[in-house]
């Protein structure tokens, strides 16, 4: 890791004698047991995605349903029961724990060239206490029919059957995974930097892995306290937040969002945290206003808990409490606005190759700005009593949950799959499966917003004729998503099964992950590497960090260089 | 395990992605502190909920408390506030290095803690078998709703009402005594579920001291469960007085 050319950079020739973490052990036990982090972190890799594809099944059965008014495929109650699964494996089992603890774990310690995380028991563990949810999630599917909506709102929540106990139970549970991953990471980052490595040159991606940690361990535990309050509320009859009970639900909703909606934070960092990296390699340029980029993470984090009861503008608060509330929620445009300005004065004069990862990055700057300034007519409280519960509101958070973080994840996994697994993937295919999904993407949730704007309220099984041509479209746009998915599930089989090596730096990147070996070292680096540049100093890289190792049919043009 | 190959490049306590104990010692302790920092919001909720049903609810809060048996509460405090002395005093003679001293203050702890649960069990033994119980259970005997409360009941509560009414003979019972129970319940036994994991942690660096794993060099794990039986003893010191003593 040190400048001085040829140093500590391993030569594209000594690759097959170094030993990889994929191969330097073998058998069942040598996973299951692993606490190596970046084995951890394929195994997360491996859980979410399966989430992620039994969530978009539940979703395409939702848009299924929807093509027409009236009965489609399923009854009203299957329908209640598939949307609120939809929600609740998608938040709870896919997008919280899906960049922290698959592409987090993975590379947040390489990049901080430590040999492992702070705690890699720990690490473990919180990977199996994320397994031991999931199973309850699924009980829960299994056994009855949660269907109140992912947010579990009382009091119907504590009427209805004991399935909400499971499904409750198994939040609770991943609560405790994420907290468990996240001290570990506050740990790693602040004790755990190489030498050189101090705040100013931390990568951007662990700034932004950073703020998370610090939302999930502080606002996690509030969403365990509330859901474990509501399993004692069908249980022992508590009393909190029944009214009949003279317990008041509006609390519920409170303690819901005080974690919920930092939960969205903990969402987007992360997938802010890699549009970073995406925009610095590909435009191979110095990140534009570095410090303000990586505060603009803590900003968020902050403000986050400040603004939850953006959600309850309608459910009877005192007047005086909305517009405080209010006027909080217009501040968390200035922190994503800086990242957003600074991200585009980055690409400003930059060298920009559009590969794959680079077309999600892009896509989210346009994504993103979409979804955050629609919330703003959602902040606007007179809007707000218009837009509320409405299409207007799920096409915005879609534009944010999804535009913002899977773009973001999948962006990350294009990018980092060649140093995950050494081999490079069909950049054509890759290509078009990006197209299908920006397409796909843009015509489902559009459409949504001009419904939403129309008077469409969200969750409902059936609907006026006036609303029967967009929810085609939103519906025809759900399959082209689901389609361009699959030509990505089959372009990273593919690379697999038959992808070319790949090279120690296949992006030309001057980011500290890509100087160790590919696939990685055990250890990450054979020595400690010191840190004498930043992440980001193109003009500080020499030719052989950027170019070495590379093979000659997978070239960027040199001329990015200059 | 991945450990294997590095470890040799230090004292055997030393893991192998760490470079010196010192970066060992202060990632576990901030560690530590983080999952505390956790712990406060986790119980905050609950902090919560009670302001707000006792600012709802005032008298109920103050016959449901006058109904709590204070002598046991001040009891348990006391018992307690000695066992966080002992954890200290087990952190001191691990850091001097005496084995000896070390599991002796470790098992008072342990002692203190089990001695603590004694008195909870009869609390809550007794509030069972008489129907002193949250929402729908209340007046329950043994969660069977079936049976009629006995007659101890009905003095209890109504010593109590008299207690924080401060009149004599019969008067109404407060609707929402049946929430203050449920928070007592929910609040006191999350907190003894707390008080449980520490016997189990305690117990486990008890065993590993046994078995000569710490020096004067290397005595992190007693360090950081003192601190988690710290932060236990400190909940409790907040429950008590809101709880048991308020009028």
């Amino acid at each position: 890791m040190t400048v001085e050319a040829g140093t500590a950079i391993p030569s594209s020739s000594s690759h097959a004698e170094e030993p990889n973490y994929l191969t330097h052990e073998t058998g069942l036990k040598s996973w299951l047991f692993t606490l190596d982090h970046k084995r951890i972190g394929l195994m997360y890799l491996v859980s979410v995605l399966l989430m992620f594809f039994l969530g978009g099944v539940m979703a395409l059965l939702v848009r299924t349903e929807l093509l027409f008014a009236g009965e489609t495929l399923m009854e009203a109650d299957t329908y209640n029961k598939i949307f609120t699964l939809h929600g609740a494996i998608m938040v709870f089992l896919f997008i919280i724990p899906a960049i922290p603890g698959a592409i987090g774990n993975f590379f947040l310690p390489i990049m901080l060239g430590a040999k492992d995380v702070a705690f890699p028991r720990l690490n473990l563990l919180s990977f199996y206490i994320y397994c031991a949810g999931t199973v309850l999630a699924l009980v829960a599917i299994v056994v009855g029919s949660v269907d109140t909506g992912w947010t579990f709102y009382t009091p119907y929540s504590t009427r209805a059957d004991s399935s909400v106990i499971w499904m409750t139970g198994a939040a609770f549970v991943l609560g405790f995974s994420s907290i468990l991953t996240g001290v570990n990471f506050i740990s790693t980052v602040h004790k755990m930097r190489a030498p050189g490595l101090h705040w100013k040159r931390l990568p951007l991606f662990i700034w932004g892995i950073y703020a998370t940690s610090i939302v999930q361990v502080l606002a996690t535990p509030v969403l365990a306290i509330t859901l474990f309050l509501l399993i004692m509320e069908k249980t022992l009859s508590v009393g909190v937040f029944d009214p009949a009970l003279g317990g008041d639900p509006v609390l519920f909703q409170h303690f819901f969002w005080f974690y919920s909606h930092p939960a969205v934070y903990i969402m987007i960092l992360p997938g802010m945290a890699i549009v970073n990296e995406l925009i610095a390699t590909f435009s191979h340029r110095k990140i534009f206003g570095y410090m303000f980029v990586a505060m603009s993470s803590l900003g968020l984090g902050l403000v986050g808990f400040l603004v939850w009861a953006h959600h309850m503008f309608t459910s009877g608060m005192s007047e005086y409490a909305t517009m405080v509330f209010s006027a909080l929620t217009f501040l968390v445009a200035i922190p994503s606005g800086v990242k957003i300005f600074n991200w585009v004065a980055t690409l400003y004069e930059g060298s920009i190759s559009f590969l794959s990862p680079m077309l999600y990055g892009l896509s989210f700057l346009v994504l993103f700005t979409i979804g955050g300034v629609t919330g703003l007519f959602l902040a606007t409280l007179a809007t707000d009593i218009h837009l509320h519960d409405t299409y207007f509101v799920v096409a915005h958070f879609h534009y944010v949950m999804v535009g913002g973080t899977v773009f973001g994840f999948v962006g990350g996994l294009h990018y980092w799959w060649p140093k995950m697994t050494g081999k490079m993937y069909d950049e054509k295919l890759a290509k078009v499966s990006w197209f299908l999904v920006f397409v796909g993407f843009n015509v489902t949730f559009l459409s949504q917003f001009v419904m939403g704007s129309q008077g469409m309220p969200r969750r409902y099984y059936d609907y006026l004729d006036q609303f029967q041509p967009l929810h085609m479209a939103s519906s025809g746009g759900a399959y082209i998503l689901g389609l361009g998915f699959i030509i990505m599930s089959f372009m990273f089989v593919k690379s697999l099964r038959s992808g070319a090596k790949a090279p120690r730096n296949p992006w030309a990147s001057a980011g500290y992950e890509w100087m160790t070996t590919t696939p990685p070292h055990p250890h990450n680096f054979e020595e400690t590497p010191v840190m004498t540049r930043g992440p980001y100093d193109y003009h500080l890289c020499t030719e052989e960090e950027l170019w070495d190792g590379f093979d000659e049919d997978f070239q960027p043009s040199k001329k990015a260089k200059a | 395990m991945a450990s294997d190959a590095h470890a040799h490049h230090g004292p055997e306590y030393l893991a192998h992605h760490f470079e010196t104990p010192a970066q060992q010692f202060d990632a576990a302790k901030l560690g530590m502190w983080a999952f505390l920092a956790q712990e406060i919001l986790f119980f905050s909720g609950l902090f919560i909920a009670y302001g707000i049903f006792r600012t709802w609810y005032p008298e109920a809060f103050s016959v449901g408390s006058h109904l709590l048996d204070w002598k046991m509460g001040g009891i348990n405090t006391v018992v307690l506030l000695v066992s966080s002395f002992t954890a200290v005093m087990a952190v001191q003679k691990a850091q001097l290095g005496d084995r000896k001293g070390t599991s002796f203050f470790l098992l008072l702890t342990i002692g203190f803690a089990f001695g603590f649960m004694i008195v909870k069990y009869f609390e809550y033994t007794h509030k069972i078998h008489v129907g002193i119980l949250p929402g729908k259970y209340w007046g329950c005997p043994g969660f069977d709703c079936g049976s009629a409360p006995p007659e101890a009941f009905f003095q209890e509560v109504e010593a109590a009402i008299n207690a924080a009414y401060h009149t004599a003979g019969p008067n109404l019972v407060p609707y929402h005594i049946r929430t203050f129970y449920g928070i007592y319940f929910v609040m006191t036994g999350l907190h003894g579920i707390h008080v449980l994991v520490g016997i189990g942690i305690i117990l486990w660096v008890w065993r590993r001291n046994q078995r000569g794993e710490f020096s004067k060099d290397f005595n992190t794990p007693v360090d950081l469960v003192a601190l988690y039986w710290h932060l236990v003893d400190l909940i409790w010191i907040y429950l008590f007085p809101l709880l048991y003593l308020i009028d």
